[in-house]
């Protein structure tokens, strides 16, 4: 099960072509990308870095790309998420599922996302003119979260 | 018994270090007893960890809480709630 953690930008059109070759029982693609933005908070964010803890969390996402699998009926997945310095516009984080029909894969690509922000060893370093700041955690991500805990 | 500890993010920068090997003592057997262990070091280690503030524990890779029981050579870490995706 395809999970990846690297430094490196990825390019969404290569990683939907290795995750559904010659599997012609795919039928729907369904795929997040998370990208920088330059505001946050009201301040403008010049860079951030992502820090993970190696190990940790890569078998905390491989556990909730499972999780999916259990749940949905879904093919395959792939998360692929970046950490080092990173600059507005570029990607942070991409989700793929494949699927037969479009439902599931829509489904189980947001439990991922949701999951991942709650769950996944990642922290978030902003530079703003004022200062580095760590980037405060959402309580509206864990709401996200809980949100499958009843339905579906 | 001897435990590895690590420190994450913000955590990491306010107490100085990203590990450090612990040897426990007796009284030292749950994740929660070696958080307060490490408070009553006082200073930023008091400051981090205070009572009140978010701070997340996992044990051997995995997600704990304050009740976890520690084992030989275990990976104990704390860091901030995460911020990822």
């Amino acid at each position: 099960m395809p999970v990846r953690v690297q430094t490196h930008d990825f390019d969404l059109t290569t990683e939907i072509t290795k995750l559904r070759a010659d599997t012609p029982k795919v039928g729907a693609v369904v795929t997040f990308v998370g990208t920088v933005r330059d505001l946050n908070e009201g301040e403008h964010v010049a860079e951030m870095e992502l820090e993970h803890y190696p190990g940790m969390t890569e078998k905390a996402l491989e556990d909730i790309v499972s999780q999916a699998k259990s749940r949905w009926d879904i093919f395959d997945a792939l998360v692929i998420h970046r950490v080092g310095p990173l600059k507005p516009l570029e990607q942070i984080v991409l989700v793929a599922v494949t699927s037969a029909h479009r439902g599931e894969a829509f489904l189980a690509c947001e439990f991922i996302i949701d999951y991942l922000k709650t769950l996944a060893p990642f922290w978030k370093k902003e530079q703003t003119p004022s200062g580095a700041r760590w980037v405060d955690a959402r309580v509206s991500d864990d709401e996200a979260m809980k949100k499958w805990d009843k339905a579906h | 018994m001897q435990i590895n500890l690590k420190f994450f993010a913000s955590l990491r920068e306010a107490v100085g270090t990203s590990q450090e090997t612990l040897v426990l003592t007796s009284d030292l057997k749950t994740a929660g007893q070696v958080k307060d262990f490490l408070c009553q070091r006082g200073g930023v280690w008091a400051e981090a960890l205070a009572e009140g503030r978010a701070v997340r524990i996992a044990c051997n890779q995995e997600m704990a809480d304050t009740s976890t029981l520690l084992s030989d050579g275990c990976e104990l870490a704390f860091f901030p709630p995460v911020t990822g995706g």
